[in-house]
């Protein structure tokens, strides 16, 4: 009967005009382009707002175009010195974390072993915990041991959080890793380092630097924890912060869209490595 | 040499394993015993299993808890009804500007989250240029407010975390068959009976994921509460904080931490296994 009813059908169109409503076909596209206009709107503010001229410590209105904080962007030394430790901070913990991390990873999708449900537990909880359980967590532990609060303090507390979404994102690239791929390479009189090396390491490599991308994006940006962890010392997060009550100097706008601005290129960067990846490896899949 | 090879996923593990075990499983531990401890920072604290804390806090800052409740539930929802549409047509009418459209959707995470919710708060500001220009030209009451009230709040909360709903939403749309869809249609399904028999229940497992990531960091959130909201708006975050970091009352804080991460493991239990997804209550 279905067959019949096939039969005398027009030929099938392609398959998404054939379930997609005409209004649909309006509504959604538009609606979606208005809720990335959404979400692109407080970039946007702060972008504009970076080349305002504010006349006193408000930035809040809009007095005229300069370009005058980006030649300023340093005026504030304190806000200088947050960014550095900022970037010391992410540069460590997405070293150490990407390292770790990426053990785990290999530990879970090459080898069989006991022991898989504690450590997924413990690898898996620590997403699923709120960022200020983590922070209080933490406070709570380095008082108790009487750890001085610092940016080393930070960086363990940055690592911990990190390693979690290395192992997550190493992991959802590493399944449906071939491992007859090494074993050619043995078979063929590499030993294990030369094979890591040459076969191994390659393969996983795009995982590996997407994970630290995010590990880097993470934890530039982290605030809850940093609060929690940081004491005396100050992130850029950290100095926003305290300065958001009385009015945010322009210069913060400005060191936001330079952020911005590298971080599109580093996700322009890594999209054609994969691309380029995905053409070398399987040309028939370019289109997915 | 071959016979120690079961040790090299172990060697593996070890580092970043000591290191969670260390830096997140024994703070937690620290932490739950530290709710059970009495004393001040000042003179020092002892363990005097003090269990009565937990009722305690919990009596003490039900609004709190409840209102962080509620703000988490409506801030999922609202982030569902959203992100289920966008990522909807990424995934099938995404066609070759898919990658394009999901940038976008990743771009606010190339800024500061705290810069974001500053923003945030000079859009929605009393005289800013939205509600500013709408009382200029009538449509909007003078007394007419945004910012600290749980609208500002709800829908900042909501904005963080759309992104979060919208990935796994497309993971898992993305991943359907177009050809399970046709054959309902091919059998008389209408295109909405099509969506709610076929679509929809293949989709469970981003609604699922969608919903836990918007839900569990808004439940903890207190940086939109706290700039965009008022003290009518305070969610258990800010108490978290304030108590922490302020008033250095370490015990209540402790105890409102655990509460906060006990109910969000449990829930995510129930909620799992009543969505039937079993891998992740395995």
């Amino acid at each position: 009967m279905a067959g019949l009813t096939r039969a005398e059908r027009p030929p099938a169109p392609a398959p998404r005009k054939a379930w997609t409503s005409r209004a649909g076909s309006w509504i959604l596209p538009i609606f979606t382009g208005l809720a990335v206009l959404y979400l692109f709107l407080p970039i946007a503010v702060m972008i504009a707002f970076g080349f305002n001229d504010p006349a006193g410590r408000f930035n809040f209105t809009w007095q005229g175009f300069t370009l005058h904080n980006y030649a300023t962007i340093f005026r504030f030394p304190q806000l200088t010195e947050a960014l550095i430790n900022s970037l010391i901070v992410a540069t460590i913990s997405t070293v150490v974390a990407t390292t770790l991390g990426t053990l785990i990873g290999l530990a879970l999708t090459r080898y069989d072993f006991r022991g898989r449900g504690p450590l997924n537990l413990l690898v898996f909880v620590p997403v699923a915990t709120p960022e200020i359980v983590l922070g209080a967590a933490l406070l709570a532990f380095y008082v108790s041991v009487g750890l001085a609060r610092g940016l080393s303090t930070v960086i363990i507390a940055h690592i911990m959080f990190n390693i979690s979404f290395v192992v997550i994102t190493i992991r959802a690239r590493l399944t449906g890793f071939d491992r007859r791929l090494e074993e050619a390479a043995m078979d063929l009189g590499a030993n294990e380092w030369a094979t890591f090396r040459k076969v191994t390491f390659p393969l996983i490599f795009p995982g590996v630097l997407a994970a630290a991308l995010l590990a880097f994006a993470l934890s530039i940006d982290d605030f809850v924890i940093t609060l929690f962890t940081a004491g005396q010392a100050t992130t850029f997060p950290l100095w926003v912060y305290g300065v958001s009550r009385f009015g945010v100097p322009p210069q913060v706008n400005v060191m936001g869209t330079i952020i911005f601005a590298i971080a599109l290129v580093f996700i322009g960067l890594q999209i054609w490595m994969q691309r380029r990846a995905i053409v070398s490896a399987a040309p028939t899949r370019t289109d997915r | 040499m071959r016979r120690l090879r079961w040790l090299v996923p172990y060697l593996f593990l070890l580092p970043g394993g000591v290191w969670l075990l260390v830096f997140f499983a024994i703070p937690m531990v620290t932490m739950l015993s530290v709710s059970l401890q009495e004393g001040s920072l000042g003179a020092g604290y002892a363990l005097t299993f003090n269990f009565g804390i937990y009722p305690e806090v919990i009596e003490r800052w039900s609004t709190q808890f409840l209102r962080s409740i509620q703000y988490g539930f409506i801030v999922t929802v609202l982030a569902l009804a959203i992100g289920y549409p966008m990522a909807y047509t990424i995934a099938f009418r995404g066609g070759r500007y898919k990658n394009i459209l999901l940038l976008l959707v990743i771009l606010p995470f190339f800024t500061s989250y705290l810069i974001r919710t500053i923003s945030w708060k000079f859009i929605l500001a009393d005289n800013g240029f939205v509600l500013g220009t709408l009382k200029e030209i009538g449509l909007l009451d003078a007394g007419f407010r945004l910012l600290a009230t749980p609208v500002a709040v709800i829908s900042g909360i909501t904005y963080n975390f759309l992104p979060f709903v919208v990935l796994p939403l497309y993971v898992a749309l993305e991943k359907i068959d177009p050809r399970l869809i046709e054959a309902a249609t091919d059998l008389y399904a209408s295109r909405l009976q099509a969506f709610l028999r076929v679509t929809l229940p293949l989709s469970l497992p981003g609604v699922f994921a969608g919903s836990l990531l918007s839900f569990i960091p808004a439940v903890g959130d207190f940086i939109n509460a706290e700039l965009l909201g008022s003290r009518n708006t305070t969610m258990i975050g800010n108490v978290v904080q304030r108590l922490f970091l302020t008033n250095n009352d370490f015990p209540q804080a402790a105890a409102i931490s655990f509460l906060l991460m006990g109910g969000i493991l449990v829930g995510i239990y129930f909620y799992a296994r009543a969505l039937g997804n079993e891998e992740l209550t395995r």
